[in-house]
């Protein structure tokens, strides 16, 4: 065999073999049993986390600079219009099983007891960056709403898109009621920048990057995520297949 | 010397006995750690492709110093280590036509795919994790740890060590009955392998966790923050890598048929003694 013919059979083996790869990769049931890694993850971590606390870090352990990731500006009519003048006219809904539904300004939310906190922030793709964050921890607001016992998800509806596809997110009631969960309207001491989400958007810090809902608009309380769009908890899951429990 | 020993140095060259070397817990371990390692260390690949570099300390991102990247200036990849690009088109950074730090032939899923990535790893995560552990308790209750892996006192000498290192530099491996056991330096490559790289890939690993963190927030000071965690946890996995590579080459040097047998039927024979 001439070294080229030989080197085209080993292209071709590659190919085959990566193909091969591939379809395993692809296999519904392959990706079923793939699944069983998240749930051991999910109950494994559920079991040992309790309500431990994130680690929080020094005023000089802030990264000097806070990429900006996600949508970064949205592009709805609506959010620009409640943009043009400060989000003096938005509002927050928290609805779904609640005996109390809440709409609440800005102002609002700020005249309630507020939590300051330094935390990472953590890109499942594996950049961190460490800032100051201030809000009104989502506890007191789902205690204020009087949540039903129904309830076992936090559903955050953004401002954001994707082509049309809105962003959301979910978590569930024991993240939603932990002391470090805040809807952050501050940071590092300064109001949220429209890059990275204002005027509000959610901190859950044992959770990764795609949990930290930006723009949200409403908080929705639920029994099931499966009636929202594509019905794995969130655009990423939906979108890319990311797993819903973004602890690891 | 005896009849009865020159006809047993005949037989042996003839034929050398087969011994039975490896028990059926650790060939089963064997596989399935070896299984696991490599999709761990591929679908690692893939996960280290969505942000090719790598930081010390408590945070990294974009506008941070990277001591490592992999990255391309369009079709021409590069390795830059704190800050010194090395040119690696063709391997690393653009390969196979793809502008990965890794090329496709090496991870999984072959084209850019995190989530899937990410299943593969944490799946196996805990198939390796759960594995290592049953394996450590038998090595511990058999006596394999004690009997097979543990340097005698006259190993660890340095003269005996240094030994067995010009040994290996000639390619002059243990024959006949010395080739019943492992030697020095094969002994110190398993027990690095179990004792401290597949320890430090399982602590570091955690360490990433968001929520491992807030469990075990002394572990995240012990390794000196996430993005020093993530550094180590790459170092480590390279480890394993040159592991692989090194001990490959020796079942090849060492006769891969019968180092094969020996791990799959657990039956080896004994090469045997040279001439005098």
């Amino acid at each position: 065999m001439s070294g080229l013919t030989r080197r085209h059979a080993l292209i071709g083996a590659s190919g085959l073999l990566l193909a091969g790869c591939d379809r395993i990769v692809a296999s519904p049931t392959v990706k079923g049993v793939i699944g069983l890694g998240e749930k051991a993850s999910r109950s494994a971590q559920r079991l040992v986390a309790g309500n431990a606390l994130a680690p929080e870090f020094s005023a000089a352990d802030i990264s000097p600079v806070f990429r900006v990731n996600g949508n970064t500006r949205p592009t709805a009519a609506a959010y620009l219009d409640l943009m043009a003048d400060g989000f003096a006219r938005w509002r927050l809904a928290v609805d779904g099983l609640v005996a109390r539904p809440l709409s609440l300004s800005l102002a609002q939310l700020r005249a309630m007891p507020q939590r300051t906190q330094i935390t990472r922030h953590d890109c499942v793709e594996g950049w961190s960056a460490i800032a100051e964050w201030t809000g009104a921890p989502l506890a007191l607001l789902l205690r204020a709403a009087q949540v039903s016992s129904r309830a076992r998800y936090a559903v955050f509806h953004c401002a954001d898109d994707f082509d049309g596809t809105p962003y959301y997110e979910s978590i569930d009631l024991s993240e939603a009621m932990h002391p470090q969960t805040i809807l952050a309207h501050t940071m590092n001491r300064q109001p949220l920048s429209v890059g990275h989400g204002a005027p509000l958007r959610l901190r859950v810090e044992r959770q990764l990057g795609y949990k930290q809902a930006k723009y949200v608009m409403r908080v929705e309380l639920v029994d099931d995520l499966a009636r929202f769009y594509g019905g794995k908890g969130g655009y990423w899951e939906d979108h890319s297949g990311y797993q819903w429990w973004a602890g690891i | 010397m005896t009849i009865a020993t020159n006809r047993g140095i005949m037989n042996a060259m003839a034929s050398s006995p087969l011994i039975l070397r490896i028990r059926w817990p650790v060939r089963l371990w064997h596989w399935i750690n070896a299984l696991s390692v490599f999709i761990m260390l591929m679908s690692g690949m893939m996960i280290f492709n969505a942000h090719p570099r790598l930081y010390w300390g408590k945070f990294g991102a974009n506008f941070d110093k990277a001591w490592l990247e992999i990255g391309n200036h369009g079709t021409r990849g590069y390795v830059a280590l704190a800050g010194h690009e090395v040119p690696t088109t063709g391997l690393l950074g653009y390969a196979q036509s793809t502008a990965l730090a890794f090329p496709p032939i090496l991870t999984i899923p072959s084209s850019y795919g995190l989530s899937a990535a990410r299943g593969w790893h944490f799946l196996f995560a805990w198939i390796l994790v759960a594995s290592l552990v049953a394996f450590l308790v038998y090595a511990l209750v058999s006596g394999h740890l004690r009997r097979d892996l543990a340097l005698t006192r006259e190993e660890r000498r340095p003269s005996h060590l240094a030994q067995d290192l010009w040994d290996h530099a000639r390619l002059r491996f243990p024959r006949g009955e010395a080739a019943r056991q492992y030697n020095p330096l094969q002994k110190i490559a398993y027990l690095s392998v179990l004792g401290v790289l597949l320890p430090l890939l399982i602590l570091t690993g955690l360490t990433m966790s968001p929520t491992m963190n807030a469990v075990l927030p002394w572990l995240l000071d012990l390794l000196g923050g996430r993005q020093s965690a993530r550094s180590l946890h790459f170092i480590a996995a390279l480890g394993i890598a040159g592991f692989i590579a090194v001990h490959l080459l020796m079942v090849v040097l060492a006769g891969p048929i019968n180092e094969l047998r020996a791990m799959i039927t657990g039956w080896y024979r004994l090469p045997p003694e040279r001439r005098p």
